[in-house]
């Protein structure tokens, strides 16, 4: 039998970038907000000092500040035919855990999506042709364009300082930046951080081939800055220890540095930590949430009864407690009923690595930030003509490796042995003059009629609900599409000089071992049409009009880009409609 | 957001604060102007941040204990409570414990309340305080007032201490200095009681008046000089940027943290813009008095440590040329607390980390992570050495057994 | 007698505003271990925080036996023989890594997810065994030196000559010397992937003992501040490497 706690006029699931986003609008105004979060609370002075932080083992390999399995995992198969095994350890995707979610460990890679992304179906039919889609692709449009959330977009790159040039500005193409992106209403707050010498050389070898290079926009600050809440940022030093990693001295982009210490001092704002959401409570009639159940660390049950439920807990867990707590229709890929679970869609990675002469290159590698690197954006979305490929989708490929953690980082050529004494030389010959971009090529993940979440039938979470269950696989559009960017990538790699190229292309069957970025989404999407969508433009659940699901499960497919910069765009929307729509006139925003 | 009313109440504060009672009769206890200079009057005397326990819901209930060299006294309830509180006091007995060090029932008070330094206020200003205390929701909780250990629990010893130590009476203004400059040394020796923390105490706890404001040990903390002294003092800085550090806890130099952190939230942080300029006049027109010694030779053992320490533990934050960033990480180079000839916040602040204080002008509130785990007592030494004479400044070199002396101090403490 | 003063947030009125600061006599906010707590009015801070790792004493085994122990010492040192300039694998401390590694969290598998039924699967559905890394090295390492002794002469693996440890490795690489009972190849997989581990990470963990391997390849260890050398391109990075532990230049006294 839950205690029940004093009601709040808005609970918050999940004290990540959205819910901290989400958590700032709402107290301004004036709304009494409660955010609780499964992990524990976390700062730079007390959990990510410079002191023990540089610890590739801890953080890298043993992955410390991440969600551990046995508190939350999935079960996953490629195919419905297969019975589906939990995921016992991490690989493909890692997810985050603590207050700041994933907004501590990232890279800071801070990207829009293209204008043509938002309406991909109509968008790709219309140059293309239907058929020329496969017939299991469900790609769909969003139900909100480019330019409706450019003004988000903006304000989060204001929020973190965002380090960039821009390439195009309110239309006009600058030199310098990625002239395929959407334009931008404002230059970046912050200039592009410095580029370290390899990630420079690639810049140079692909201009030299007739593509236009563009710094990566980095939420590791090139310079100090005050954002619009006051709060103040140092300048990233090129640490080389960012994804994995918290932020030592207060430059990346985070909830921590860019929100938190702002919304703590609000008298109308609370979070419990090491408390986790089991179920989003609803009435008899189904379509109105009452609020939350939560347990704490001793095991307790809760409920924090509220007006506004904001389910923000990551694209994974958002799809998870929207199923268990029976809201909307659960997926059902053979008789293509239902939406909850449908879309879900990952990143197609893949990366060259490059061979230099040790005695002409000497890269320091280790000196790097997590968004650093030169990129092209040539071969992302619709960007080329798809015609003669075969395929739809793309990405941006770049040298954007962010460091040179040895345990990682020590590569030898292909053809190596992978040890002795032969191993040994190479290690030593080859670690100052190797370039590692890690994701250097980072593609589209479209979304299959197959490609699905629901719940498992066997196995159990430590509470004896149901794990969610991952079926995925890649497809051949994605593996056509990856090829043929790998391919590029790895002209580009040459052209810097490399005297050997290690080629990695991403191929079938998905692997759940092999770690492919945690840009995970979809299941929960938004759209115009609630047959296919599982949230409005504003992110408010068809079914549900107090819930607002935020994060990356909105996405009904995934772009050719890191999705953070998307995510909080879409979580400060959503804010704007609760804000001057919502709660003015609580109810559905949009017509069903 | 809420509104702060701060400015129409500074300007009204400002006309009624300064006078002294050159007028016939009290002012009445409900009046609203009464009971707003009164409040003003708490906060520049920081009453709040004896008599409240922090992070309690029940204001000036008392019950927070006081760290003194001769034990902990704990400080009573002075909300309107009748039976535990001040409710029944009449007002003389009020204003005689506030500026007079005597208890109701004629006992003496110990130091720790200031009314050594509350003596500068007038009655008025006391009776203003009282009105404002009035108007507190009372508070049921009874403080036992005694505490110290003997021989220290012996109040009429106090009288001997008051007769060394204590000079009743009003502030008397200087007529050879400005209004501003009276009004900074009022807030300062009076309401403000800086001395309290900034000046040296002999063995038995008075002030030792020929180092006033020249910095002092307490509570594991040590108060730097506030004196004008270019090296150890405010000499560096400007009369905007103490204003500044008093009114948001930061400046271009440095943070507030510790018990400075608890004066700037409580206190300096809403005292009108013309008193912060009034304070900062005042002592930046105290001299200073230290020679700088000759720096360390940057080949000493303890200084190359020191460099190699900084450049891989520190620079990531307070920069290779040791200037931070500007309310963000202090900087190191221009500090006078690094300097400090007590090097014992320094060295606390390096082995337990320090949060600095978060206010509306600056939220962020950075904390510095603890080092103590992973530096040694020499390493700490060092790499303290260095900063202290590296940049252009110079002063002792920090020993070892300083940093062991300070760990050890510091094991128990909870701050 | 209350009045509306009470109701406006100026100051000390609003006593929750407070920061938590010297002398407190409350913790209304926790942190380090496990709590679940009020995050209210000031991000939360205690003196003395964090969590640095705890360093591998040099010492006993602490997991393996004196033959597992002897055996792991003997593949480190195939795996990355010593030569002139560095030292090798077991010189360097990689047995003593993964005996601290085995001996703890790592070994026992702590929050993985080990719930059943344990089924076979397909191998890109990761592993799905209930062993954890410690039990499996205590089989494998057993299972190794009962195959040489079976097929080389009664041997232990620590006892062959080195070339005769190289043909071992590169049987079980390719499949070609058997285990009995256990996966050769994933062994040595495993084995490779730990030993280079050890070898690499921070000597705190026992291994890369005096960042021998830091050293060897140029990397300068666990440093935070590179902005005076992000525009010095191709030139050689002069710092010696420092570890979490610190570096010789950090101390004032002749011996460390």
């Amino acid at each position: 039998m839950s205690k029940r706690l004093p009601k709040k006029d808005v609970v918050i699931i999940g004290l990540g970038w959205t819910g901290s986003i989400m958590a700032n609008e709402l107290t301004d105004e004036g709304l009494e907000v409660m955010a609780i979060e499964r992990g524990p609370w976390r700062d730079a002075p007390t959990d990510f000092p410079p002191t023990y932080m540089q610890d590739e083992l801890r953080y890298r390999v043993r992955h410390e500040l991440f969600l551990r399995p046995d508190q939350l995992t999935f079960t996953f198969r490629n195919k419905l035919d297969q019975t589906a095994l939990p995921i016992r350890s991490w690989g493909a995707f890692m997810p985050p855990n603590g207050v700041g979610g994933g907004g501590v460990h990232w890279n800071a890679e801070t990207w829009r999506f293209l204008p043509s992304d938002f309406v991909l179906k109509t968008h790709l039919t219309q140059r293309y042709g239907a058929s020329f889609l496969p017939d299991d692709m469900t790609i769909q449009d969003w139900g909100i364009t480019y330019d409706e959330l450019e003004p988000f977009y903006d304000r989060f790159e204001y929020l973190c300082g965002t380090s960039g040039t821009a390439g195009n500005l309110r239309g006009q193409i600058m030199e310098g930046g990625n002239p395929f992106e959407g334009p931008r209403s404002r230059p970046y707050p912050t200039p592009a951080q410095a580029q370290p010498f390899s990630h420079t050389l690639f810049g140079k070898a692909a201009r030299e081939l007739g593509y236009k290079p563009f710094p990566q926009p980095s939420g590791n600050l090139s310079q100090a800055y005050t954002n619009p809440l006051g709060l103040k940022m140092g300048p990233c030093t090129y640490c080389g220890f960012c994804e994995w990693f918290g932020c030592s001295n207060y430059s990346k982009a985070s909830p921590q540095t860019t929100i938190l210490p702002y919304l703590v001092r609000k008298p109308n704002f609370s979070a419990r930590d090491n408390s986790e959401v089991i179920r989003i409570n609803v009435d008899k009639s189904g379509t109105r949430a009452t609020g939350v159940t939560f347990v704490d660390s001793s095991g307790e049950e809760w409920e924090q009864p509220a007006d506004l439920v904001i389910l923000s807990a990551f694209a994974l867990f958002n799809v998870q407690l929207l199923l268990h707590s029976k809201i909307g229709r659960a997926y059902d890929p053979v008789a293509n009923t239902g939406t909850v679970g449908r879309n879900y869609t990952h990143q197609t990675i893949s990366s060259v690595n490059g061979f230099f002469d040790p005695k002409k290159y000497n890269f320091n590698p280790f000196i790097a930030s997590g968004s650093i690197g030169m990129c092209i954006d040539e071969f992302n979305g619709d960007n080329f003509d798809h015609g003669p490929h075969g395929f739809v989708g793309g990405g941006y490929v770049g040298q954007v490796q962010t460091g040179a953690r040895p345990i990682e980082s020590t590569l030898v050529p292909p053809g190596t042995p992978k040890w002795g004494a032969a191993w040994k030389t190479a290690a030593k010959q080859y670690y100052l003059s190797t370039v590692k971009p890690g994701t250097g090529v980072h593609g589209s993940f479209y979304a299959y009629r197959d490609v699905y979440l629901d719940l498992d039938p066997v196995y159990k979470d430590r509470f004896g609900r149901p794990l969610m269950r991952i079926t995925m696989d890649l497809k051949e559009n994605e593996i056509k599409q990856n090829k043929y960017l790998t391919d590029k990538f790895a002209e580009i790699i040459k052209a810097m000089g490399a005297e050997t190229l290690g080629i990695q292309y991403r191929t079938a069957p998905y692997d759940i071992t092999t770690y492919q970025t945690t840009h995970v989404n979809g299941g929960a999407v938004m759209g115009s049409d609630p047959n296919t969508s599982v949230i409005n433009r504003y992110l408010q659940s068809w079914d549900v009009s107090n819930l607002f699901v935020l994060g990356a499960s909105a996405f009904p497919q995934n772009a050719g880009y890191n999705p953070t910069g998307t995510v909080a765009a879409l979580a400060f929307w959503a804010a704007d409609a609760i804000r001057n729509k919502y709660l003015k006139s609580p109810g559905r925003l949009v017509d069903a | 957001m809420r509104k702060r009313y701060r400015g129409s109440f500074a300007a009204a504060a400002l006309l009624l604060v300064g006078t002294t009672a050159s007028f016939a009769g009290d002012s009445d206890p409900q009046e609203f102007t009464q009971i707003e200079r009164g409040r003003y009057l708490a906060v520049l005397s920081d009453c709040a941040s004896c008599h409240t326990v922090p992070g309690s819901n029940q204001p000036f209930a008392g019950g927070r204990a006081i760290e003194t060299p001769f034990g902990n006294i704990v400080a009573p309830n002075i909300t309107p409570d009748p039976e535990t509180g001040i409710g029944s006091w009449s007002d003389e007995q009020f204003d005689a414990a506030v500026r007079k060090g005597v208890a109701r029932n004629g006992s003496h008070l110990y130091p720790a309340m200031p009314y050594n330094a509350y003596t500068k206020m007038s009655r008025d200003d006391v009776l203003a305080i009282r009105a404002y205390l009035n108007t507190l929701v009372p508070v049921r909780n009874a403080v036992e007032a005694n505490t110290l250990p003997f021989p220290f629990d012996i109040r009429a010893a106090m009288r001997v201490w008051n007769a060394l130590y204590f000079n009743e009476g009003d502030y008397q203004p200087n007529p050879n200095q400005s209004a501003e400059w009276n009004r900074g040394a009022f807030l300062v020796d009076g309401p403000g009681h800086c001395g309290a923390c900034h000046t040296p105490k002999t063995a038995l706890g008075g002030d030792k008046t020929s180092q006033y404001l020249e910095g002092a040990y307490l509570q594991g903390w040590s108060a730097p000089d506030i004196t004008n002294d270019s090296r150890l003092g405010l000499g560096a800085w400007s009369k905007e940027d103490l204003v500044a550090y008093l009114k948001s806890g930061h400046n271009r130099v440095t943070a507030a943290t510790g018990p400075m952190g608890e004066v700037v939230t409580l206190s300096a942080a809403f005292t009108t813009d013309p008193d912060l300029n009034a304070i900062a006049t005042y002592l930046k027109s105290l001299p200073g008095k230290t020679a700088a010694p000759a720096a360390l030779a940057a080949n000493d053992p303890a200084m190359t440590a020191g460099a190699a320490i900084y450049r891989d533990q520190c620079s990531a934050c307070h920069g290779l040329d040791g200037k931070g960033i500007a309310e963000l990480f202090p900087s190191v180079a221009d500090s006078s607390m690094v300097k400090s000839g007590d090097p014992t916040t320094s060295i606390r602040i390096v082995l337990r980390g320090a949060r600095s204080v978060g206010t509306t002008a600056q939220p962020t509130a950075p904390g510095m992570p603890a080092y103590g785990k992973q530096l040694d007592d020499d390493e700490v030494a060092a790499v303290l050495t260095y900063m202290r004479n590296t940049w252009g400044g110079a002063a002792a070199a920090v020993t070892s057994g300083q940093v062991s002396d300070v760990r050890r101090d510091t094991a128990l403490r909870p701050d | 007698m209350k009045t509306n003063n009470m109701k406006n947030n100026n100051g000390p009125l609003r006593i929750c505003r407070r920061e938590l600061l010297a002398g407190a006599a409350y913790l209304a906010v926790t942190t380090s271990s496990s709590r679940a707590t009020v995050i209210f009015d000031h991000l939360p801070w205690t003196p003395n925080a964090g969590n640095p790792p705890t360093a591998a004493a040099p010492g006993p085994w602490l997991f393996f036996t004196g033959d597992e122990g002897r055996a792991v010492e003997a593949l480190a040192d195939r795996i990355i023989p010593p030569d002139s300039e560095t030292p090798g694998g077991k010189d360097s401390g990689s047995a003593v890594f993964l005996d601290r590694q085995l001996a703890g969290p790592y070994g026992r598998q702590d929050g993985l997810y080990i719930r059943p039924p344990f089924m076979k699967g397909a191998r890109n559905q990761g592993r799905q065994s209930e062993k954890g890394p410690a039990q499996e090295y205590r089989e494998n390492l057993a299972a190794l030196d009962k195959a040489c002794k079976a097929q080389l002469g009664g041997k232990a693996f620590y006892e062959l000559s080195d070339a005769d440890k190289d043909h071992v490795l590169e049987g079980l690489e390719s499949g070609a010397f058997k285990l009995d009972g256990v996966d050769g190849k994933a062994f040595f997989e495993q084995i490779i992937k730990d030993v280079q581990m050890g070898f690499f990470a921070d000597p705190i963990y026992g291994g890369n003992r005096d960042m021998v391997a830091w050293k060897m390849i140029g990397y300068p260890g666990a440093r935070y501040n590179y902005l005076d050398w992000v525009g010095r391109h191709n030139e050689k990075f002069p710092l010696p490497p420092v570890s979490m532990a610190g570096r010789a230049e950090w101390t004032s006294r002749t011996q460390r």
